[in-house]
């Protein structure tokens, strides 16, 4: 029996239950025991595996003791309150929307959308500046984003979070060529989009200087954007780092969209009736339990309970990525014109039905678009370049010297991140060297909230003790 | 009690201004220039099963207008007054409000749940009341929850569904959001009840009880974490439609 939550299904599908229903009403369980923490539960680095000269860093001023092994478990699921770091409820917040391309026009299917929104966290005195860019199909506000503003904002500075180029806000308002995934243009959005936001915000907070990071493919942009830096030095960043970046994003996602077919028993195709186990079974925990919240405390004690199986949770991470990736390939399509899963020259506005849309965006894939829509389109601009090419020029091997070269960057990565193929963290440990700081788990930053981890990130860019 | 009926009147003038959308098409306006797309619905959607996605929406064009008119409601009316609630209320006053509305809503638990034969439920709310109603200091805490005896949910919508009524057609509602014809009647039924049988027939005073459902209406709105437009999803619209159908599922099989 598949058993797990309404509220990850709901978050996962939307989003907008999510960090909002908060630890407030949370009532403690005096029942939720402290997890077995020995170190037999958790699989040591494997330093023979490490490249000779690089030392194993362990996190110096605390311990990490984190709840999952499991690393789809500690992907998906929520922690109970008390393995979080302690985080202020609220933080001075101004959301503010900023347009790149103020002569383009929105089509009407997109009647709602004003502007690409981003947000401030600000400090009343000067203090230094980092920007946040957010993981795929994350927004400014996700869950992690709101944790490290507030992380970051108790640490003493101020913060500008930025959606990821993969949402259909930044794709509409923000991306020159509406086709995101290319590392360089994402970059040169990013960056685009950062300074405007700063000129936006400058009357309002006094900067002393700048930092960035981001996680996910938020990680791995923020290396791009670095770079450019660079070369433009309007930030000159001073340090940089990049949480559970992929090492190659073909690699990755390749990997992430195979999760939802390989984990349901008979294939994506029989998605209906796995959804409908998931209801009932979900019913069967509300009865069970007499009553149902969506804390991290209750989830955490049904889990206790029924322990969901691993694939289960590998296919909500699929599912959750094939959701992401339906909204960009639309998004981009409409904007483009049409003509790859929206019919070329016709006129949608606020009452068309996007269904028939939708189920052919759920059918497209990442890879499905890569090779139909996306290399296509930048073959044109380039002729000459081969698909192979483009995959390579996707990673983090590609800027290799400049990564190796870069001091002030560093890298946040954990040892069983799903998202990586076998070696790839290995990798990047051998690039980073002392750089690097790689948890034995965590999943695919299911970690970034956990009190060791956050005091490593405000460490990093030497924020003062919260 | 003139505003409130001038009030209703204004909300049949726009019921009946947004019945007009219904008229408009769902389909996308076709050009001379139209194409079909390279990937098409047709070869790739398997047409003879049913998709969960595919909730039952025949007034899918009136229901998507009111969406777009409780996305200006919620922005310009509803989310100003609650933000200014917010700002001004304590948060331990906030959670008073909260508890206060829900033991004064025990009242559709303790029908709801008596008319689906659930005794234990029931007696459990019946227990919520009195404790929470004089131990909670008039319900404006709740312990009641810390003595495990947690809230009884049902509306009238899940007892039609507990005795076997299906969804009917989905329906936006103003204000209220996302709602199908069983919940709707439901929504209706329990009102009905609530304001001839219960509380506001204990009290009997237009005011009073005009007060309570506007502190209502902005307490529930302020327990939403739900933002119109907020998921950043274009699929926005078809993904609540689910949600909704699903959460409602999912509570009347429990």
């Amino acid at each position: 029996m598949h058993k797990i939550y309404l509220l990850m299904l709901a978050c996962l599908l939307t989003g907008f239950l999510a960090g909002k229903v908060n630890a407030q009403n949370s009532p403690s369980y005096p029942d939720v025991k402290p997890y077995d923490t020995t170190v037999k539960d958790v699989p040591p680095v494997d330093s023979a595996k490490l490249p000779a000269e690089v030392p194993t860093k362990v996190s110096r001023t605390r311990p990490y003791f984190f709840p999952y092994v499991n690393p789809y478990e500690a992907t998906v699921m929520e922690v109970p309150s008390i393995y979080e770091a302690k985080l202020p409820d609220e933080v001075p917040t101004e959301v503010f929307r900023i347009h790149p391309f103020p002569e383009r026009t929105t089509p009407d299917v997109f009647w709602y959308d004003k502007g690409l929104i981003c947000s401030l966290v600000y400090q009343k005195k000067e203090a230094p500046l980092v920007f946040i860019i957010a993981g795929t199909g994350a927004r400014f506000n996700s869950p992690k984003m709101i944790n490290m503003q507030k992380a970051l904002y108790q640490a003493g500075f101020n913060v500008i979070s930025i959606s990821s180029p993969t949402i259909a806000n930044f794709i509409i308002n923000a991306s020159s060529s509406m086709v995101p995934g290319n590392l360089y243009d994402d970059a040169k959005d990013l960056y685009r989009v950062m300074e405007m936001a700063y000129a936006k915000v400058q009357g309002k907070i006094k900067a002393t200087e700048f930092y960035l990071t981001g996680y996910s493919l938020g990680g791995i942009q923020a290396a791009y954007v670095s770079m450019l830096d660079e070369e433009k030095k309007h930030f000159d960043f001073r340090k940089v780092l990049l949480i559970n970046p992929p090492e190659s994003l073909y690699n990755s996602v390749s990997k992430l969209e195979k999760l939802l077919g390989d984990n349901i028993p008979g294939g994506a195709e029989n998605f209906d009736v796995w959804y409908q186990q998931l209801l009932n079974d979900l019913a069967g925990i509300y009865e069970e339990m007499g009553f149902f919240d969506l804390t991290g405390d209750f989830i955490y004690k049904a889990y206790k309970r029924h322990p969901p199986r691993e694939d289960f949770l590998a296919a909500l991470v699929g599912l959750s990525f094939t959701l992401s990736s339906a909204d960009m390939v639309f998004a981009s399509d409409v904007m483009r014109g049409g003509g790859y899963i929206t019919p070329k020259n016709v006129i949608m506005n606020n009452s068309t039905s996007l269904m028939p849309f939708y189920m052919v965006a759920d059918r497209t894939s990442f890879t499905d678009y890569f090779h139909e829509y996306f290399y296509p389109y930048f073959r044109q601009q380039e002729p000459g370049l081969t698909e192979q090419a483009l995959i390579d020029r996707l990673t983090l091997k590609n800027i290799e010297k400049y990564l190796k070269s870069a001091e002030k960057i560093g890298l946040l990565h954990n040892e069983d991140d799903i998202i990586m193929l076998p070696g790839e963290v290995d990798y990047l440990h051998g690039v980073f060297g002392d750089r690097a700081q790689i948890y034995p788990t965590g999943g695919h930053c299911g970690n970034m909230n956990d009190p060791a981890v956050v005091r490593f990130i405000v460490d990093f860019f030497g924020g003062r003790e919260g | 009690m003139t505003a409130f009926i001038q009030s209703k009147r204004l909300l049949l003038a726009l019921l009946a201004g947004l019945l007009l959308l219904s008229a408009c098409s769902t389909t996308p306006k076709t050009t001379a220039t139209t194409e079909p797309p390279m990937r098409k619905f047709e070869e790739l959607v398997d047409q003879s099963k049913t998709h969960t996605i595919e909730v039952y929406d025949p007034l899918e064009g009136f229901n998507r207008g009111v969406y777009r008119f409780n996305y200006y409601f919620d922005k310009f009316i509803f989310l100003p007054i609650v933000n200014t609630y917010e700002f001004i209320m304590p948060v331990f006053a906030q959670k008073g409000v909260s508890n206060f509305v829900d033991n004064v809503y025990e009242f559709n638990n303790f029908t709801n749940n008596l008319l689906q034969l659930k005794f234990k439920q029931t007696g459990i709310t019946l227990a919520r009341f009195a404790i929470n109603t004089t131990v909670g200091l008039g319900g404006l805490m709740d312990p009641a929850t810390k003595m495990n005896l947690h809230r009884q949910k049902e509306d009238f919508g899940q007892t039609l569904g507990h005795y076997g009524v299906g969804n009917g057609p989905y329906i936006v509602l103003p204000i209220l959001g996302p709602s199908n014809l069983r919940d709707t009647t439901g929504v209706v039924a329990d009102a009905v009840a609530f304001s001839n049988l219960g509380p506001p027939a204990w009290v009997d005073d237009d005011d009073v009880t005009l007060a309570f459902n506007i502190v209502t209406a902005i307490d529930r709105r302020h327990r939403v974490p739900f933002r119109y437009y907020g998921t950043g999803s274009p699929f926005e619209y078809e993904m609540v439609r689910l949600l909704y159908t699903s959460q409602r599922e999912i509570v009347i099989q429990k």
